[in-house]
């Protein structure tokens, strides 16, 4: 079993994001063999003109998803911590789309069922969103990596604003 | 016929009445989609001499076969086409960002807007559900207000809106429809023309699926390009973007500087590309689709002007600053955002308030008749006082809100002879004297002065061609350019890409054969690309045009360039023009006159259109 340290999922920075929506065509060309952003697991969010993000599940530790779904349809997987669907058992109801706090659970157009990213498991090259962002914006990460990033940029950034200062 | 929609929606503003009709795959093939199609689509639903401005004339909105795909930058385009208010012939315009690829998805290729709304409304697309809305709550409001109200009252934001401003409203021939804020339908006009009808904005929502026929070798030829928008036929617009064009043109003296009458900016380093990045970009953001990002955003973070945002270009850099003497970057920010926020074309707002400020320098028009505004060239101030003037049409805003040639007509005293023009339509920033083959090519541009419409002065930038000759052999140089330009406009892709179409034609056609699984060959659509400048021509001819409306504006025939450097004492001749003119009709197929002949209709599939030409072969 992986460490739950270990994990990997869908991180998207901000800084590098433009808003393309490469990720949504990418994801639902490999998921569904169409261009449609209503299926995509992967949505871009343009809030501002200086504020492009790309959003999909992150894998949460203690998934609120999961917990709200009164039909216990909602599983996450003990090995890659992905959101696993019982399809037979959900109907649609839509209290994991009110539980996540991120907007990564949807309904999907057809199935009248939830869908969530699953880390392209089928798919030998991986997720595909991180293949195709044309900014590498997209990375699948683990929490401890995405926290070095952070430190290690935080650092910089005041160490900049020494050397910048006489 | 996949990548098309299949399906045209005709919209009667007047009665409210809606229908849908098949595409037909002959019109499909022979039209491409965007600018082809939708000029087809013009022809068929007008009549000759309509007011351009009044209910009998349709606008069409139109879409290119390649809309909604993940093509990178063919995704996500839309094209108006109508009868432009400026010109009086065939008005088109082409813009970017997500709405294109909307409205694909909600079922349509195009929609043709015919009548008039007997109050302001809203249309709302959604896929098959078609309504028009009362709009009288967002009248009056700018673009940007208007569609997050829209998207607020329909309660979808990812609902994609085009939308008119204040100028559109109030029929400026110089407004422009503004989609997703910063991206502008920006030339000849059309803002007018949706104004005219009422119309304050269209609002799509689309679910549906959009496949492509062949879709691995789809996907391939996406990766392919992919690649190629990381490389060096990219990396203008990825770093600099269009206005690193400032420095370039200045050096070589092709940048028309106050009205024209200098061809170089002595303050250019001010205005740069360079500078403009190091203190002012933001962010560069994408349309949908696009892997090679260029939508330079700008903030002015302090000063007179903090908090301004806009999206700025070599164009609208070039308009509001160089060419009215302003070397003052936070204030040509300022004044983009403003034509932004009323709705109006940069390009032909700076055009038309240079124009003003050379009548004042030149003493054809005194600061009492400009309404106490001191409109000298380089006087920021002005500038931003006249642009706001022009956006709600009050005063001075009033001569110039139809743009440069119909302020020209009512001020009469030789003012003419300052009016950057052709055939109504403003000049955008080439200075023509020095730039000979742009020159014809502007000269022949079926919806007026423009550089969008074969993109000659790139090989004249970049030295491939003596720039300070005319000779034969261009015409045939502007006619493939041209032809290429129409295609992009017309599959829809965006021209700041066309530099990764390492093989044009064939790969063009190679995109529309994997995208639609019609077969369609680099000759065949070559030929499409014909048929489609001959259509527009032929739109032209029917209102009346002829040899005498391809000409060039009064000081580029008949004021040398003064600067010292290497375009100095340039000047085009009227013998240059003529000699320009003959070698492009003779490309072209057309007669001495500038008309399509028999043969040429006939060799280019365009028979039923005889009747427009009747008469004026000889």
């Amino acid at each position: 079993m992986v460490k739950i340290h270990e994990r990997k999922f869908v991180s998207v920075d901000p800084e590098k994001c433009v808003g393309c929506q490469v990720c949504e065509y990418a994801c639902s060309f490999s998921k569904e063999k169409a261009f449609n952003p209503l299926k995509s697991r992967i949505r871009v969010v343009r809030v501002h003109q200086l504020a492009n993000m790309a959003v999909t599940c992150r894998l949460c530790e203690e998934p609120a998803c999961v917990a709200a779904c009164p039909r216990d349809a909602l599983t996450q997987s003990k090995e890659t911590g992905t959101i696993v669907l019982d399809k037979d058992k959900c109907n649609g109801c839509g209290w994991c789309i009110e539980a996540c706090d991120y907007g990564a659970m949807m309904i999907h157009p057809e199935t009248k069922v939830v869908y969530v990213c699953d880390l392209c498991k089928d798919n030998p090259e991986g997720p595909q969103c991180v293949k195709w962002c044309p900014e590498e914006a997209i990375t699948l990460v683990t929490s401890d990596v995405l926290a070095q990033k952070a430190r290690i940029s935080a650092i910089r950034k005041l160490l900049q604003e020494k050397e910048d200062k006489p | 016929m996949l990548g098309y929609a299949g399906r045209i929606l005709y919209i009667d503003l007047t009665t409210g009445k809606t229908r849908t009709e098949k595409l037909s795959e002959d019109d499909a093939k022979k039209y491409v989609g965007g600018i082809g199609l939708g000029m087809k689509l013009y022809l068929s639903n007008s009549k000759a001499g309509v007011d351009p401005l009044g209910p009998e004339n349709p606008l069409v909105l139109a879409l290119g076969p390649v809309s909604g795909t993940m093509f990178p930058t063919g995704g996500n385009g839309h094209a108006f086409i109508s009868k432009s208010p400026e010109t009086g012939g065939v008005g088109e315009a082409v813009s970017h960002g997500t709405f294109g690829a909307e409205l694909k998805r909600a079922g349509y290729d195009a929609v043709v807007l015919l009548g008039k709304a007997e109050r302001p409304v809203y249309l709302w697309i959604d896929d098959d559900a078609i309504q028009l809305l009362d709009a009288s709550n967002v009248w009056g409001k700018s673009p940007f207000e208007t569609e997050d109200a829209i998207k607020a009252e329909l309660g979808d934001y990812y609902v994609r809106v085009s939308s008119i401003g204040l100028a559109g409203e109030k029929l400026s021939k110089i407004a422009c429809i503004i989609n997703e804020k910063t991206r502008a339908a920006g030339r000849t006009g059309l803002g007018a023309v949706m104004g005219s009808k009422n119309l304050k904005a269209i609002a799509v929502r689309g679910t549906n699926d959009i496949v492509v026929a062949k879709p691995q070798e789809f996907i391939e030829m996406v990766k392919e390009f992919h690649e190629r928008m990381k490389g060096p036929a990219a990396q203008k617009y990825r770093t600099l973007g269009t206005s690193g064009d400032i420095l370039v043109q200045n050096a070589l003296f092709c940048l028309p500087t106050r009205n024209g009458n200098n061809a170089h900016f002595e303050n250019a380093e001010r205005v740069s590309g360079e500078a403009l990045n190091e203190r002012y970009i933001a962010k560069i953001i994408a349309c949908n689709s696009c892997a090679m990002r260029c939508e330079h955003e700008a903030v002015v973070h302090d000063g007179p002007y903090k908090g301004t945002l806009a999206r700025m270009e070599y164009d609208n850099i070039w308009a509001l600053g160089p060419n009215c003497g302003v070397d003052k970057l936070d204030a040509i920010i300022k004044a983009a955002e403003l034509c932004n926020y009323y709705g109006l074309d940069a390009t032909s707002t700076g055009v038309t308030i240079s124009f003003l400020m050379d009548c004042h320098e030149m003493g054809i028009l005194n600061h009492d008749e400009l309404g106490g505004i001191d409109a000298h060239f380089g006087n920021e101030e002005a500038l931003i006082q006249l642009v706001e003037k022009i956006g709600k049409r009050e005063g001075i805003g009033d001569l110039l809100a139809d743009g440069v040639k119909v302020a020209a007509e009512k001020i009469g005293k030789n003012s003419m002879q300052l009016a950057q023009q052709i055939k109504g339509l403003e000049v955008p920033g080439y200075d023509l004297r020095c730039l000979k083959t742009t020159a014809l090519s502007f000269a022949v541009s079926f919806r007026g002065a423009d550089h969008n419409r074969s993109g000659a002065y790139s090989m004249e930038l970049k030295g491939k061609v003596d720039r300070l000759k005319a000779e034969k052999g261009r015409g045939k140089l502007v006619k493939d350019a041209e032809d290429i330009y129409t295609l992009l406009d017309s599959l829809i892709i965006c021209k700041n890409a066309k530099g990764t179409l390492y093989k044009k034609l064939e790969e063009m056609a190679k995109l529309y054969t994997l995208v639609t699984g019609m077969d369609m060959t680099a000759e065949q659509i070559g030929v499409a690309a014909e048929r489609i400048t001959t259509l527009a021509k032929l739109i032209n001819v029917r209102e009346g045009f002829s040899r005498k409306d391809d000409t060039l504006p009064w000081k580029v025939m008949n004021q040398p360039i003064t600067d010292e450097g290497p375009a100095k004492g340039a000047v085009v001749t009227q013998e240059e023009l003529d000699l320009l003119l003959d070698d492009y009709y003779q490309a072209r197929g057309w007669n001495v006159e500038g008309i399509p002949t028999k043969d040429t209709l006939r060799q280019l599939d365009l028979q039923d259109y005889q009747s427009i030409i009747h008469g004026k072969e000889a």
